[in-house]
């Protein structure tokens, strides 16, 4: 039997059967044109987010404190690279170019996550970055291992496994920084202070307001919702922070014995919106060194092509 | 300084931190293509060669820190020294330019190390000759990496052309200080410690001829060449390289990080 | 970004160990295979994955299509004695 036998309706309820019966969906199987969307919507973000978030903490390896500190940044920093691209090379399977999607993101039409607009004021940034925003990442991805697009589920199964490292530096580095001198501390806590609720907004609205849950959830592109991964995460976190002797800007955090969980207290929706729409300090900054990294390369690029170009011709002419 | 404390430190680790130096300060200037390279796959792959210079210099520092009488450790070593005391060749200073002058100097610089860490790996000295070796390979990668994009720039269009000779052109006066000895050098040479970059002139001359050659390069004849590196005299921007890379040891100076 | 500055897409195959097969780990962009080899180095190998390396162009990649699906596996469904699973043995030696 053949697709061309077979209606829309019928093999959408073939590719629904697979999904639940946790089988890959892999790129050449039929999908229906929502699912590959939506799909490259997600992945390119995810991409974007891992590229742009070179920036921030790029920013500081210039004035890393130590070599072994220089060293471990400038390898996390590649590892972003890194990931953007497994997962650029994800999303090229569905049918989208890098080359679209970056326009994508130069255009504004792309988003990428919100907590890279925010600016990286002191080294203790750099330590909370990796403490928090990978460890939020790394919750996320852990569950995006077992999503249902196959290229995307391998994609994080090698970030996953390249990433701890960067949450444990992270947090590494800000054990120095407790255990130093006061002005050392106060860097810390003031990083905690300013990067505790933008993480806690990485994991996206509510699940009642997220505009893509419901069906990312039937497709098992997403395995667990925004609520429940925040939950995971503030968890795992609150020991943490408690270890370093650091306090979490929420006064309503505290341990419900009842649900097994934190309790924590609103975020603030209005400065999420705010950011996700642009307003955040860094947004413009961060596109336009994306696209002026872009464009001063053009030249290279066209010089590649013509390089290879007369190279193919000569080997032509004397074969 | 300067005078003084260069006496009062033993030629080898004179010798030992100015490699230390030339590393650290090449690799500080690569840092900034990390996120801002032509595309994605070349950001990965100059933080490559940027992770293995600053390796080496940390291995450099760290040899000069057993050798330092004031006990600095290698942190101490990279960021609490003035310019006046670094002793960096001064073409690793240069800030990065475009990508044609970047990939001009990495050429330069690739063929005059494979043929000088070949040399150094058989050092008298174990410790330099263990990190020569391990540069070495690394080095051997850049090479293949650096020959390539000249071949590809310099014939590639009219504009990648232009701009890669002008590269070339505005390096060229820094490179004779690659094969002049330092003090240090002429009192290590007679044990075999260091190489005699003199003597290395003739096949990097034959090597960076060819591959200009093959990339329609002209091979630039300026009538200009500036020294003073190891003697710490150097170029206006490294007062700011340092000021920016030192910046948090000098802020709060005797932490932990 | 104009379409001309479009660099080919090639596909990377490691071979993580000696005695293993390759195995697809992902794609990138370069201008030729050589170009493709180094960076398929600085981006699938970062942390000594492989001892050997294949890139292909992704267009010269020729794959079944979805809809040629049955023709070609579907006929091995009704060989189920081609599977190990297929024979039942007792408990003590069934790890064979």
């Amino acid at each position: 039997m053949t697709h061309f036998e077979l209606s829309d309706a019928e093999l959408e309820q073939r590719f629904q059967q697979r999904i639940d019966d946790e089988q890959k969906i892999e790129p050449k199987d039929w999908m229906p044109a929502a699912y590959r969307k939506n799909l490259i919507r997600q992945i390119s973000q995810h991409a974007h987010s891992e590229v742009i978030g070179m920036q921030p903490e790029g920013n500081w390896l210039s004035r890393a404190p130590t070599l072994q500190r220089k060293m471990i940044l400038l390898a996390k920093v590649q590892d972003e690279g890194g990931h953007g691209l497994y997962l650029y090379s994800a999303a090229e399977t569905l049918g989208a170019s890098r080359e679209e999607m970056v326009d994508a993101l130069h255009e504004g039409r792309a988003k990428y996550a919100s907590i890279f607009n925010y600016p990286t004021l002191t080294w203790a940034d750099i330590g909370t970055i990796g403490w928090l925003v990978d460890g939020a990442a790394i919750v996320n991805q852990i569950s995006l291992q077992r999503t249902s697009y196959g290229p995307y589920a391998r994609a994080m199964v090698r970030i996953c496994k390249e990433e701890s490292f960067h949450q444990r530096q992270g947090y590494e580095s800000l054990i120095a920084l407790v255990n130093g001198s006061d002005e050392q501390k106060a860097m810390a806590q003031d990083a905690l202070n300013r990067w505790w609720w933008p993480s806690l907004m990485m994991f996206g609205p509510h699940d009642a307001d997220s505009a893509h849950s419901g069906q990312s959830m039937k497709w098992k592109i997403k395995r667990k919702s925004n609520d429940s991964l925040r939950q995971d995460f503030v968890d795992q976190t609150v020991p943490q922070a408690d270890f370093l002797g650091l306090h979490i800007p929420d006064e309503e955090l505290k341990w419900n014995e009842e649900r097994g969980h934190y309790d924590f207290g609103e975020i603030d929706w209005e400065e999420f919106a705010r950011v996700v729409n642009g307003d955040g300090m860094c947004n413009r900054d961060r596109v336009r060194h994306h696209k002026k990294a872009q464009d001063d390369g053009a030249w290279v690029r066209d010089a590649l092509r013509a390089y290879e170009q007369k190279k193919r011709a000569n080997a032509e002419k004397a074969a | 300084m300067n005078e003084a404390i260069k006496t009062e430190q033993s030629a080898l680790l004179n010798f030992v931190l100015a490699e230390a130096d030339d590393a650290l300060i090449l690799g500080q200037r690569l840092i900034e293509w990390c996120y801002s390279a032509p595309y994605l796959e070349e950001d990965l792959a100059i933080s490559n060669v940027c992770l293995d210079y600053l390796g080496r210099a940390n291995n450099f520092y760290e040899y000069a820190s057993e050798l330092d009488t004031r006990k600095r450790s290698a942190d101490q070593l990279a960021m609490l020294r003035d310019s006046r005391e670094f002793s960096n060749l001064l073409i690793h200073e240069l800030p990065i330019g475009d990508f044609a002058f970047t990939m001009a100097r990495q050429f330069v610089l690739d063929v005059f190390y494979v043929e000088y860490l070949a040399v150094l790996m058989d050092s008298t000295d174990d410790r330099i000759a263990g990190i020569a070796a391990k540069s070495a390979k690394e080095c051997d990668y850049h090479l293949r990496r650096s020959r390539e994009w000249i071949l590809r720039l310099g014939d590639g269009t009219e504009e990648s052309h232009t701009r890669l000779q002008n590269g070339l052109n505005e390096l060229w006066g820094y490179i004779p200080e690659l094969f002049m000895q330092s003090e240090a050098e002429k009192q290590l040479m007679a044990q075999g410690v260091c190489a005699d970059r003199a003597a290395l002139q003739p096949a990097w001359d034959a090597c960076v001829n060819e591959v200009l050659e093959q990339a329609t390069l002209t091979r630039p004849d300026v009538s200009w060449k500036v020294s003073g590196g190891r003697e710490g005299i150097h170029t206006e921007t490294h007062g700011y390289l340092l000021a920016d890379m030192q910046f948090l040891q000098r802020a709060y100076p005797g932490q932990q990080w | 970004m104009n379409q001309k500055n479009i660099l080919p897409l090639y596909e990377i195959f490691i071979r993580s160990k000696r005695g293993l097969d390759h195995k697809h780990v992902g794609s990138l962009h370069a201008e030729n295979s050589e170009q493709a080899l180094e960076y398929a180095r600085d981006v699938y190998t970062r942390r000594s994955e492989g001892v050997s390396i294949w890139v292909v162009l992704a267009s010269d990649i020729t794959a079944s299509q979805e809809e040629d699906a049955s023709s070609f596996y579907d006929p091995s469904d009704d060989k189920p004695y081609r599977h190990a699973m297929h024979y039942v043995l007792p408990e003590p030696i069934n790890n064979m």
